[in-house]
């Protein structure tokens, strides 16, 4: 790949049209480019990652998999960006933006003279056209409930060519980052689909390049089935570096589809890739070993903001799983969480499944989300004396062989599944399954495929205990709504609730809703922190580790800065640039 | 006679094997499930003669591990205090082959120091324990297995090649489906039915009645053919004539000629199950976490980083290497004895 991309470079510099890749438009009188501060790269060259599975669409508002939307993300754009690096907003698409003084209406000022990948002018028709889109509940958009606000769907309004106005039912809080990640879609090529009612059938892996365009950095060179997409350049993107040089500086992006993380790893000591992310630590330490002569680096960005955790099955049974409901009675006092949660062994957890490379939890939010973790959340270190008087006083006792009996006698026994796929979470139950043993509980670890899994947790609950892990979207507590209200669809431990369960699940839910609507920082600060502290007082799920993110990327990479929100390597792809030197030494394979 | 011998070095070593892994407590200087999260994937424990300050002894010792600092699983020894290999010693309760209570351990080392003659999973148990007591499954699974696939195939192979007729006919139909089934899925459906909390020992029986269940077409196969030649010969025919009962015929004149065949299937057979056993537990078919088996111990190697990364992990596979090579050397040993005396 690098050969090739060393040719184009070649090619480029000599000053020739180049056939691969086309070459980047210079900048127009009136174009409004985002010029941006990094390093000044030079052109040329491919840049090759690996993900797990193929994309199953290139349609940005139908899209629900993380591979489809990792690649659909490097070709299209939205109006207001989330910086990964900052975890601030910036602008985007649009130029710049004004929010009333009650917080309700958002006036958005759109760039000038910017064009889709196909060469065709973008303006405010594009973007109401996508907002339509997106709120239309024909098209069953998974971001359409981000866009519903105090139950009434967000107000859209072309004010002029390049401005558009947005009006919320009710003030919402961080509301300029529902727009991160919302793709703008282009009217000439879809509003035929959309209004033949065919919306969820365009732009599939098969669509032809010429009818696929965006205003992301790259756009769809092809597709080949089985073994990759590749990216090429989009001529028009509307960034440029200080010298005026128009972004991105790499050729071609090419997405390789890789089975799993060993594979992917095999790949990437070979040098037939150029990033690798969200290595395990195990991985990661082996890999590490011969950066040097490989080549490589590795980074370390500490913990990620995703929680792992065990929760117990607290949804409303039906008698044919009546096995399971009498086990409940356990499940349901707190105080017997409490106990499991004081029995387990973090620590232990973090060193042996992550290698030391993470961190141990005891509530949802990530101790590097230094914006909204709650501090003053207790840590209390392991202890099975705890956890056996929680135990006691909960009206357990325990045989003359030391095996746990609940109040009726009954030993207590319960399963974990986890998935197959995921050796972490297995190994978690593992130990968790010795913690558990010397209180006398007998705990058995079913590992089952990963659909199964999930089969079990949302439609059949026919599950007793679990290990899963949540969040690693973004650092606001807003997309935490569906975890904890419990009316929420990932609200795992009791889904489906049509009133709170519980007096605690009723005071998230108000805490939740209010800071929703809160706009000072501080208020909705302390509201979540105590969202923070009913959850850990009251354990439906037991918190335990965080991994760190961890990435490595061929060493002549410039402006790598990986990060830790998702999509944690590529979120700057149009500043990335091979080094001029060794590039296609370290690229060829030796 | 080099035959003779063979047969007598096979069955020596697989003797000394099953009697060890029999034995696995006494052996054993740990339990399998005990996870000493300090030391993770520890390699094996070096075994010293010559201390640090070059002086040699007459008994075994072993320096205690240490962790490096900033590292999670880089081990070096700490040579300050050395401790001697015992012999004898106390340790952890355990079941002599799966009755005797006792604590008495051949070999071990005092606290705090460890002894990992096979170095450790990732977990910190010690891998020579859990061989052992994983070999008891494995190879319990696999004899028993076999039991059962011969005892079927003789009970329907007789039946079918000394009655003849439908009855031959339907079993030898039903052997060719037997023969033709794709028995990896079809235990992958048996297993998504099983329910959740199922006990190891329910998982095991269930393990080796599916696999002895499925294996009994071929042995059946071939004692057909070999009772359908006996009860033509003519002793037969003429017991047959002196008013011998059916029963008597089978039983007298022709199930001694299967004899031969069976013991070279039974030794075909087990080694067979055994790795069978290995890849259901390599897939996560079999026995759940904590139990060892060979095949659980085997699917560790699954992970690239503990493929390349831990010598030590492959340990298992050696042990069934052998199993394997002394119950196919006697496998060959045997049939060569029976097609010589022919």
């Amino acid at each position: 790949m690098h050969r090739w991309g060393s040719v184009a470079t070649l090619v480029l510099a000599s000053g020739y049209a180049c056939f691969a890749s086309p070459a980047p438009q210079p900048p127009q009188r009136g174009e409004d480019l985002h010029i941006t501060d990094n390093q000044i790269g030079r052109y040329g060259g491919s840049l090759v990652v690996a993900q797990r599975s193929e994309p199953k669409t290139l349609n940005p508002v139908t899209a629900a998999d993380a591979p489809s939307r990792e690649v659909i993300g490097r070709l299209t754009a939205d109006l207001i960006h989330i910086n990964r690096a900052s975890q601030a907003t910036e602008p985007a698409l649009a130029k710049s933006w004004s929010v009333s003084k009650d917080g309700q209406t958002f006036a958005i000022k759109l760039r000038h003279g910017l064009r889709f990948s196909d060469g065709q002018p973008f303006d405010a028709d594009d973007v109401v056209f996508s907002f339509q889109v997106y709120l239309d509940e024909k098209v069953h958009s998974p971001q359409r409930d981000l866009l519903v606000v105090g139950g009434k769907p967000i107000e859209v309004q072309k004010i002029d060519q390049y401005t558009v106005r947005f009006t919320l039912a009710q003030p919402y809080a961080a509301a300029e980052r529902i727009f991160d990640s919302l793709a703008m879609m282009p009217r000439h090529l879809l509003e035929k689909p959309y209004e033949g009612g065919q919306f969820a059938q365009a732009w599939t892996l098969t669509t032809p390049p010429a009818e696929i365009a965006g205003m992301g950095p790259f756009r769809v060179k092809e597709y080949i089935p089985g073994q990759r997409i590749v990216l090429e350049r989009n001529p028009y993107y509307w960034k440029a570096d200080q010298s005026k040089n128009r972004l991105p500086y790499l050729d071609e992006l090419v997405f390789l589809f890789v089975g799993n993380e060993d594979a992917q790893v095999i790949r990437f000591q070979a040098g037939e890739t150029d990033i690798i992310s969200r290595l395990s630590a195990d991985n990661y330490a082996l890999l590490s070993k011969d950066a040097a002569s490989h080549g490589t680096e590795f980074f370390d960005l500490g913990p990620s903001l995703e929680y792992d955790f065990l929760v117990f099955n607290l949804n409303d049974l039906k008698k044919d799983t009546d096995n399971i409901a009498a086990k409940q009675a356990w499940f349901q006092d707190v105080k017997f969480r409490q106990a499991v949660s004081a029995a387990i062994d973090r620590d232990s957890i973090v060193k042996l499944v992550y290698a030391g490379h993470g961190a141990a939890l005891w509530g949802n939010v990530s101790p590097s989300n230094k914006l909204w973790v709650d501090q003053t959340l207790p840590h209390p270190p392991r202890s099975l004396d705890r956890a056996r008087e929680l135990l006691k006083s909960a009206g357990f006792s325990w045989r003359a062989d030391s095996a746990l009996l609940d109040r009726q006698g009954k030993a207590v026994e319960f399963s974990i599944i986890t998935s197959t796929s995921n050796a972490q979470r297995t190994k978690m139950a593992t130990l968790i399954q010795d913690d558990l043993s010397k209180l006398g509980m007998s705990v058995h670890v079913v590992p089952l495929e990963f659909r199964a899994v999930l089969d079990r947790v949302f439609q059949t609950y026919d599950y007793e205990a679990s290990i899963m892990a949540l969040g690693g979207g973004d650092a606001d507590p807003n997309p935490e709504m569906n975890v904890w209200l419990s009316s929420g669809g990932t609200h795992l431990w009791h889904l489906g609730e049509s009133k709170p369960a519980t007096d605690w699940e009723a005071q998230i839910d108000q805490f939740m809703q209010k800071q929703m609507v809160q706009l000072k920082y501080k208020e909705r600060k302390h509201l979540y922190d105590e969202v923070q502290a009913t959850v850990a007082a009251n354990v439906p799920f037991i918190f335990l580790a965080t991994p760190d993110v961890l990435v490595g990327a061929k060493r002549h990479l410039g402006n790598f800065k990986p990060a830790i929100l998702d999509p944690n390597t590529l979120w700057n792809v149009e500043q990335l640039y091979f080094l001029p030197g060794n590039g296609a030494a370290a690229g060829g394979k030796p | 006679m080099r035959n003779a011998q063979r047969i007598l070095a096979a069955l020596a070593v697989l003797g000394a094997l099953h009697l060890v892994i029999l034995l696995a407590g006494f052996v054993a200087p740990y339990d399998p499930a005990a996870q000493n999260r300090d030391f993770p994937f520890a390699p094996p424990t070096r075994i010293h003669f010559v201390d640090a300050y070059g002086r040699a002894h007459l008994r075994p010792f072993i320096y205690s591990l240490s962790v490096r600092s900033d590292t999670v699983n880089e081990y070096e020894e700490a040579r300050d205090k050395s401790y001697p290999v015992r012999f004898f010693i106390q340790g952890p309760a355990y079941k002599l082959a799966g009755l005797l209570p006792l604590h008495v351990h051949l070999f071990g080392v005092e606290g705090p120091a460890q002894i990992f003659l096979a170095g450790t999973d990732g977990y910190g148990r010690d891998q020579f324990s859990r061989i052992l007591y994983g070999g008891q499954i494995s190879l319990a699974a696999g004899l028993l297995a076999t039991g059962i696939s011969l005892l079927l195939g003789l009970v329907v192979g007789c039946v079918s090649g000394f009655y003849g007729r439908w009855i031959d006919e339907s079993a030898m139909r039903l052997v060719e489906l037997f023969l033709v089934l794709p028995w990896l899925y079809f235990l992958l459906a048996v297993r998504s039915f099983l329910p959740l909390n199922i006990s190891p020992t329910q998982t095991f029986l269930l393990l080796v009645a599916v696999i002895g269940t499925i294996g009994w077409a071929r042995p059946a196969r071939l004692v057909r053919g070999i009772v359908l030649s006996a009860k033509g010969r003519k002793y037969v025919i003429a017991s047959r004539g002196f008013g011998a009962s059916e029963y008597y015929i089978l039983r007298r004149h022709v199930l001694p000629h299967t004899y031969g065949v069976l013991l070279t299937q039974a030794a075909l057979l087990v080694p067979q199950y055994v790795v069978a056993e290995v890849t259901l537990s390599f897939l996560g078919l079999g026995l759940s976490e904590p139990a060892p088996s060979w095949g659980n111990l085997l699917a560790n190697l699954q992970q690239y980083n503990v493929l390349i990364s831990y010598w030590w992990m492959f340990a298992p596979a050696l042990a069934l290497v052998i199993v394997s090579l002394g119950y196919l050397q006697l496998a060959n040993a045997v049939h060569e004895l029976q097609s010589g005396s022919i």
